[in-house]
This record gives structure tokens, C-alpha cells and sequence, in this order.
């Protein structure tokens, strides 16, 4: 057998672009990438509220500002589920609070952007480049992570959207890999297909394209590897139960390809449907509705990695978050300041973090927004380096200084 | 237009006639015949979804400068066969009315019905497929055959490539409620005219439309202040901790129905400036936001459930004075408040400079050459926004037939469907195939969600899974596998990409056991990835 330290050094492409799909390609990858740590990132598209998400039911500034759609205080019907006394969940998050209970679940509130853009498009650009105020930088964060965390033993789903198209946040250098069903990712054809993959991989394989060149060769390589786990047979462990909508299919193909040891470090699956301008709804419709979702996913992923979540985190993010009063239309306009979401088996769980900055008029950012007191970037910082292990990253938030002294403490 | 048509055939004739001579592209002088025709193939790629079997020729014997004259006229082109291959989509040639009548009334009804009868199956069991409801979907799969039809077998091939582009511009996604039954009307009467016209009557067209007036939530929009607000009389309501108490009625509005509109949306205001015309970069604040967002209140539906068109509501209009990048809008202009913001905003240079971009993108590069874009920006300004005059500068500009611009556009999956089709010159009986082909590389049809509209960039589209895809996709059109969608006679390799085949692109191919394989070799090769 091949040693693991010839297998690292030529990395698993040597064998897979040979043509060749190795039986024992999971052990080894298993071998090289077994006590690394992952990292989940889901984005909320569209301006999740937070304010109905994480409710702070100790505000009556609250229930000032939202006459037709706060989340009541707990104990009520369909009362807030209280964190801490101060802050609860919104009632559609009850599949979570198990997570929190068990403090592995934190949560950092008035998070957001120094960048007061309230487009959907600027301010995802913004979170997903990590560079709030500058539009032309040329990759994403997750992307800088990669390229600065060289994995020479990298595989091609060390970095893996559930999205048709790949995310911002992973453009970049570095590969990263995006599809939308992995049983289907494949060459098809009956027969002939096989040759027909052979042959379309010697035409991407001798592409002058330089763009065209490098993307086919990914995916040849993608196709190979994956097809010796087999993902067609996929069964969730613990009984975890994945609601049928696509996102909760994203986040168990996550966990599929998280659990088939092929070197699985970065995930990304987002959800949209958050911009609700109009007929939000309180602990009942359409954002409600959304939550359910939302949660229910999230807990099923959290219960199918079992163990694994010893060595993973999953980190919730949304552009910004929304006015603080409601709309004239029962909704909510563009606001600023959110709250994430931090969930993992290292995480010190069970805690509200970040400056809580108050929802009276005068503390408002621009007079009618939640201010941010935790920029973003200190959370994604905090997370590079103390649960994926860059000792430096700094140069992954060019233009910002990341301090440990900044950090939130998400971590034990 | 149909009664054009009796008089362009003649004159195409006429030109075929006419310009052979001069042109003298024969034959006999082999090279810059090839040439030539990689020119022709380029312009193909740009103004059209790409060349079809002996398209090369025919625009040999025009001439491109005629051929791209021509397509900036599209009267002046026939289109005789379009109608015959549109005649099963019912609903495509209905107004908004008709669509709320046919399809989205007995759709309500029988929910309402569904409702009062089966409140208990709410919690339960996940909704069964209702008939009525797929019907429904069924106005938006039309429009989306409808529009890969006619970019498939349209002679007027710039209409179409600039109504996808002008869509895309003024982007509506289906999903969002009842825009689903809005977006026929606003393709076939608000973008598809106008995109030749001038941008001001284009914006004006959008503002008013019930689909971006509805996707944008304009509709909704009215002054917080003005009469249709009423003080709301005491209520009794659920307290904090499940008893009842009696809420005080304050000054907010009394709702009248679900969706009254009830106070400020600044949605439609900071798209438009963002989106639509200045661009992100074109100088406004917050403060612009919410002035433009004041002079549209009042622009709203009319009868929103029967389909109705734009109206003007008084009663939700803010009268006041608003100041606009500077420009005062004076009180109690009523309905003109918002056709001042737009006569304001399509006469600033930052527009010009955002739509000739956005133009030189599509037609030239990703990254258009700043000089190029330059001149289209003034020539927007120098003609008050004509945008056949600016899209006429752009494809007759050195720029656009320069050989570094050939194949340096990735194409869009849409692009790539649609001028796999073309190559192919496949007889196409269903679009709804190829409508789901779209789905599968992620460009769903109508429905892209943010108001962007779909990138127009390489970086958007290249990546593993999408190629992936697009391989499939070769395979299963070449292979004649695709329901309702058959290729008899397949081009080869040589013929489908003139002149840009690569010696292992066109070994590859070459050893492939039949036809069908060569095609799909050659669809799903690097180089047709480009136009």
C-alpha cells in the first residue's frame, strides 16, 4: 500500500486524475483530514429580522416599536422561549433551544457591518468579501482561508457550496466546488458515458481557456471521488429528521458529504425568503413559517453529525438585519445590526454575546436601526483562528485589524 | 408588425442580390473567407443566441453592417414562422385582466373553499398538489417557453437578446406572489417594445407596470400621514401574559383588507436609484432615498385582484415638497412628483454611465473597454436616452469586432441552451425540456430573486457543478434524448464553432464513436462555452 506521507505529498489528485478511483481513497482521506475541524455557513438571504429571531423581550422599547408584530414576552401563548431572561427565541426556533440548553449554541447579537449600506446586494457582497465599504475585492473570505490554510492533502470537497452557483464568499483562487444535488453530479449518457467524461476531460484537460481549463479539471475530479462513496445511498444517523425543503436537503447532503470522509472543511448552503417588507407575521406566518424551516434543519444536521460537531461549527449570518419599527405594511424595512448564530461542540454555548446597544430612539443607528456593536468580522475572525486554527489572519480581512482582544470569547 | 412582413422579404432578396458583387466573399480566396466568417460567427454570438445552420452564408451575401442594421430595425425583419411555434402557449398573448380571470381567480376560490372546508389538515400531512394551483404555475412555465422559443427560432434575434438583457435590467421574480400572473403583460407590453426606444419612456413603462409596482411593493407605498389614515378605535387584545386587554387605538391606520397600504416603502426608491439608473455608485443618500420614495406614493394598482393597470391614489400621495439630488420638487405636483424623479434621474451622467456599462458588458466584455463605454455614455446623453442610437455605437464600434473580443464572453446557462439549440438547428415541438434544462443550471427562468437581475459576468457561471451540467446537457440534446425536442441532420464541430477549434478539442472529437457524440463533444467543449 502507498504510505500516507507519499499520499499527502502528491495530494489525492495524483491518483484520481490517473483516471484511477482508489478503493481505499476514503480511508486515506480519512487519515489526512480525521481530526480536522469543519466549518458550516449558512446564509440567510434577504435580511433575516433578528429582532424576531432573537427577541429581547426585556426591552418595552420593543413592543413600542412593533405594535402588530413583535413576538410576545414567554410564558404568554406563543410567548418568546426565554434564553436568559432578557433575550428569548422566537417560538420556531424550539428545535434549537435543546442546542442552547446544552451551551452549545451561542449567540452574537448587534453584529453587523461599520457600513451603513441598506441594499440586500452591497451589504451580502460586503459579508461574503469580509471588506464592508469596498466593492472590487476580487475573492471571498472563505476563499482567503483556503488559500491561506494550504491543504496539500486538500481534496476537491474541501470547500463545497449546496448552491447551483458558487457563492461570493467562496470565489476565489482557491478551488471550491458548487452543486446543488450530489447524487447527480456526474457525467450521465447510458452507455457511452464513460467515454463521453473521458473524452470532455481531455478537452477541459488541454483548454488554453485558462478559466474553462482549471474549472474542468475540478470537476473531473470532483466526479471521481465522490463516486466511490456512493451518495445515492445516504441514510441520516441518530434519526435525524431533515424537513423536505431545500434547504433542509442542503444541509443533509452537508452532512452526507461531511460523514463520507472526503475531506469535507468548509460548507456553505444558504436560504432566502427573509426580505419581509410586507405581512411579516408574528409568532405565526410568514416569517414563522421560515424559522420553522430554518431550525428544524439546522437541529436535524446538528443531531446526523453527532460526534463529528465535536469538530465543527455552524455559523448563521444574514446581510443586515431590520428596522427596528415596523412598516406601514405590518413588515419591516432594511435595518442594521443582526444577530448570529454560533453552534458547535467547542463553542461556549449558552450565552447572548456582544454589547447589548438598547432599541430607545437615541441608541438607534440613524435614529431607527439596532446599532452594531460587534463588527462581523471579529466573529468570522474569532472563528478562523480559534476553531480552524489560523494563528494570523489577518490576511484574510485586508483592510481590518483583527485583535484577539476584540474576540467575543465564542470559544473554550 | 405583422404587416411588415410582405414588404421586408423583397428587400432582403434585393440586398442579396445587391451586395454579392460588391462583398466578393467567395470562394476563392480561402483565408479571408475564414476570416470573414469568424467575424460574422462573432457577431452572431452577440446580437443573436449564435448562428444557426447557414446563418454564416446568409449574413455573407447581407453584409454585417446591413445584417446589424437591420437587427436594430426589427419591423424590418420578418419574422413569419413565430406565431405558428407560440400558437399552444395560451396564455402567452393575454393581458393581466384575462390572466386574473383564467387563471388566478378560480385558483383563490377553490383555497377558500379548501380553507373553510379542511382547517384541520393545516397542521399535518404536507398540502397535496392542487390542479387549480398548477394551472396557475402554468402562465409562468408558458412565458418561459414562449421566451426560449423565440430566442430560439426569432429572426429578430437583437429584440430578443435585448429584451432578456432589458428583463434582467428591470428584474421581477415570479415567486413573489401574485407577480406570477404580472410578468406576460410587462414582457410583451413594457420591456419588449421599448427596447429600442428611449430610456426614459422604458423607465417610465417599469415604474408604472403592476409587476414592478407590486415586486418593489410601491403599491403599498402612501404618505403615513395622509387621509386615508384614520385614529383606531379601542380593541381588545391578547396580553403579554394570555389574558385580554384593551389596546388603545392610536393614530395608525385602520387596515382595509390584508395588504392596505398603511404607510412609507422605501423598497421601489432605492432600487430604482441603485438599480435601475444611478447605480450604487451615483451619488444619492438615505435622505434621496426617502425623498423618492415620498414623490411615488400614491402610484399604485388598480383593482390589484382583477389584474388591473397602473393608478394614481390621491388619498396616498404625500403633497409636500421633496428635494431630489439636489432638485426641488415642488408641493402638490400629485402624480408629475414621480415623473420628475425619473426626468431627474434619467438625465443624470451617472445613468448614462450605468446603462452604457451594462450594454458594452453584454455585447463586448466583462470588462468594456473604458473608452468604448465613454462614447456610449455620451451618445445615451447627446440623444436623450436613445437607446437603439446607444447600442447602435456599441455594435458598430471597432470595439465590438475586435478580435480579442471574440468567444470572451462566457455564456450565460440561458445563452448556452439556447445556442446549443441553434447549432443544432433542433425542431423544438415542447420548450418545457429545455425550461427545466434551465432550472438544472441554475437560471431558473423568471425568477432570479434580488432585483439585480442574473450577473453578467464569467465569474457567475464558471464553476464545477455548472459544467458539469452543461456536459449533461450536450449529451442528452445531441443524443436527440430530450422529450419534444428532436436534431436531425447534426453539424460538425468545424461548422458549429468557425475557426475557433482547438487541435485536441477537434482530435477528441474526432475519434468519438458516432454523431451524436461528436455533437455533444463539441456542445459541451471549452470553446462553446464562449461567444
Amino acid at each position: 500500500m502507498v504510505s500516507r506521507r507519499l499520499f499527502l505529498k502528491n495530494g489525492a489528485f495524483a491518483f484520481v486524475s490517473l483516471g484511477f478511483a482508489p478503493s481505499f481513497l476514503s480511508r486515506t482521506a480519512l487519515a489526512a483530514t480525521g481530526r480536522s475541524k469543519q466549518l458550516i455557513a449558512i446564509f440567510q438571504r434577504g435580511a433575516v429580522d433578528g429582532l424576531s429571531m432573537v427577541v429581547p423581550f426585556g426591552e418595552a422599547d420593543y413592543y413600542r416599536a412593533r405594535p402588530s408584530i413583535a413576538i410576545p414576552r414567554p410564558n404568554g401563548e406563543n410567548g418568546a422561549l426565554d434564553l436568559d431572561g432578557f433575550f428569548g427565541f422566537n417560538p420556531h426556533l424550539q428545535a434549537l433551544k435543546p442546542l442552547w440548553d446544552r451551551r452549545q449554541l451561542a449567540i452574537v447579537n448587534a453584529c453587523g457591518s461599520p457600513d451603513s449600506t441598506r441594499s440586500h446586494f452591497d451589504a451580502q457582497d460586503y459579508m461574503e468579501t469580509a471588506t464592508p465599504g469596498v466593492k472590487s475585492t476580487a475573492d471571498g473570505w472563505l476563499n482567503r482561508y483556503l488559500q491561506a490554510r494550504k491543504a496539500e492533502e486538500a481534496t476537491p470537497f474541501r470547500a463545497v457550496a449546496l448552491t447551483s452557483q458558487l457563492p461570493r464568499m467562496l470565489q476565489g483562487t482557491a478551488p471550491a466546488l458548487a452543486m446543488s444535488q450530489i447524487a447527480q453530479f456526474g457525467i450521465r449518457g447510458g452507455q457511452g458515458g464513460d467515454g463521453a467524461g473521458a473524452s470532455f476531460e481531455r478537452e477541459y484537460a488541454a483548454a488554453a481557456d485558462h478559466l474553462l481549463n482549471g474549472t474542468g479539471k475540478e470537476a473531473f475530479n470532483a466526479i471521481k471521488m465522490l463516486k466511490s462513496t456512493d451518495p445515492s445511498r445516504y441514510q441520516p444517523a441518530n434519526g435525524a429528521e431533515y424537513p423536505r425543503s431545500p434547504f433542509g436537503q442542503a444541509l443533509r447532503q452537508i452532512a452526507q458529504l461531511s460523514k463520507s470522509n472526503v475531506g469535507l472543511e468548509v460548507a456553505f448552503a444558504d436560504v432566502g425568503g427573509w426580505d419581509t417588507h410586507v405581512n411579516q407575521g408574528a409568532a405565526q406566518g410568514q416569517l414563522a413559517n421560515k424559522l420553522e424551516d430554518f431550525s428544524r434543519a439546522i437541529a436535524a444536521l446538528v443531531v446526523d453529525l453527532g460526534d463529528r460537531m465535536e469538530d465543527t461549527v455552524i455559523l448563521t449570518m444574514s446581510e443586515f438585519g431590520r428596522a427596528v419599527n415596523e412598516n406601514g405594511n405590518r413588515g419591516t424595512d432594511h435595518g442594521h445590526g443582526n444577530a448570529m448564530m454560533v453552534i458547535g461542540g467547542n463553542v461556549r454555548g449558552g450565552h447572548v454575546y456582544g454589547k447589548w446597544p438598547g432599541l430607545a430612539a437615541e441608541k438607534r443607528y440613524e435614529g431607527r436601526d439596532l446599532a452594531v456593536t460587534t463588527d462581523f468580522r471579529d466573529v468570522f475572525g474569532e472563528i478562523v483562528a480559534r476553531h480552524l486554527g489560523v494563528s494570523n489572519p489577518s490576511a484574510i480581512f485586508p483592510g481590518y485589524s483583527v485583535q484577539s482582544s476584540r474576540y467575543a470569547g465564542l470559544f473554550a | 408588425m405583422k404587416q411588415f412582413v410582405p414588404f421586408v422579404l423583397p428587400l432582403t432578396i434585393a440586398v442579396l442580390a445587391t451586395s454579392r458583387p460588391a462583398e466578393t466573399r467567395g470562394p476563392v480566396d480561402g483565408a479571408a473567407d475564414k476570416a470573414g466568417d469568424k467575424a460574422i460567427v462573432h457577431v452572431l454570438n452577440r446580437i443573436a443566441f449564435g448562428p444557426r445552420p447557414g446563418d454564416v452564408e446568409r449574413i455573407r451575401a447581407v453584409g454585417i453592417d446591413r445584417y446589424i442594421d437591420q437587427q436594430l430595425h426589427p419591423p424590418r425583419v420578418g419574422d413569419p414562422g413565430m406565431a405558428a411555434r407560440l400558437s399552444d402557449l395560451a396564455s402567452i398573448g393575454m393581458s393581466s385582466h384575462e390572466i386574473a380571470r383564467e387563471y388566478e381567480l378560480p385558483q383563490l376560490q377553490a383555497r377558500r373553499e379548501r380553507k373553510q372546508n379542511a382547517e384541520a389538515d393545516q397542521a399535518g400531512a404536507p398540502p397535496k398538489p392542487d390542479p387549480l394551483q398548477q394551472k396557475a404555475n402554468g402562465v409562468i412555465v408558458e412565458l418561459a417557453q414562449q421566451k426560449v422559443l423565440r430566442a430560439i427560432y426569432s429572426e429578430r434575434q437583437l429584440q430578443e437578446v435585448l429584451t432578456d438583457f432589458w428583463f434582467n435590467h428591470f428584474n421581477v421574480d415570479a415567486r413573489k406572489g401574485r407577480d406570477r400572473f404580472l410578468l406576460t403583460e410587462y414582457e410583451r407590453e413594457t420591456i419588449r417594445p421599448r427596447v429600442l426606444g428611449k430610456f426614459r419612456d422604458l423607465l417610465e413603462a417599469t415604474a408604472k407596470s403592476p409587476a414592478m409596482l407590486f415586486y418593489l411593493d410601491n403599491w403599498l407605498s402612501a404618505d403615513p400621514s395622509g387621509p386615508h389614515m384614520e385614529m383606531l378605535p379601542p380593541r381588545v387584545a391578547r396580553g403579554p401574559f394570555g389574558g385580554r386587554v384593551v389596546v388603545p387605538g392610536g393614530p395608525r391606520p385602520r387596515p382595509q383588507g390584508k395588504n392596505a397600504p398603511k404607510g412609507l416603502n422605501e423598497n421601489y426608491g432605492r432600487e430604482l436609484m441603485e438599480l435601475h439608473t444611478l447605480g450604487v455608485d451615483g451619488g444619492y443618500t438615505q435622505k434621496d432615498v426617502t425623498e423618492v420614495a415620498r414623490a411615488f406614493t400614491g402610484w399604485t394598482i388598480d383593482n390589484p385582484r382583477q389584474g388591473g393597470g397602473f393608478t394614481f391614489n390621491p388619498r396616498l400621495h404625500d403633497t409636500g415638497q421633496k428635494v431630489v439630488l439636489g432638485h426641488v420638487i415642488k408641493a402638490g405636483g400629485g402624480e408629475s412628483d414621480g415623473e420628475q424623479v425619473l426626468d431627474i434621474l434619467a438625465k443624470e451622467p451617472a445613468t448614462a454611465r450605468l446603462i452604457a456599462t451594462k450594454l458594452a458588458r453584454r455585447f463586448v466584455s466583462d470588462t468594456p473597454p473604458p473608452a468604448l463605454v465613454d462614447r456610449a455614455a455620451a451618445r445615451f446623453q447627446a440623444t436623450d436616452g436613445d437607446l437603439r442610437e446607444v447600442t447602435r455605437t456599441i455594435l458598430t464600434s471597432p470595439e465590438f469586432l475586435a478580435p480579442e473580443s471574440y468567444r470572451a464572453k462566457v455564456k450565460t446557462p440561458f445563452e448556452f441552451v439556447v445556442s446549443a439549440a441553434r447549432a443544432l438547428g433542433a425542431d423544438v415541438q415542447e420548450a418545457l425540456p429545455l425550461v427545466r434544462q434551465l432550472q438544472q443550471l441554475g437560471m431558473p427562468l423568471y425568477q432570479c430573486q434580488p432585483p439585480t437581475g442574473y450577473k453578467d459576468t464569467a465569474d457567475a457561471w464558471v464553476n464545477t457543478g455548472a459544467l458539469v451540467s452543461r456536459m449533461n446537457f450536450a449529451l442528452t440534446l445531441a443524443g436527440n434524448k430530450l422529450r419534444g425536442v428532436s436534431v436531425a441532420s447534426l453539424p460538425t464541430a468545424d461548422e458549429v464553432l468557425v475557426g475557433d477549434l482547438s487541435e485536441t478539442t477537434r482530435a477528441t472529437i474526432a475519434k468519438a464513436s458516432d454523431a451524436p457524440q461528436m455533437a455533444a463533444l463539441t456542445l459541451g467543449s471549452p470553446e462553446f462555452q464562449r461567444r
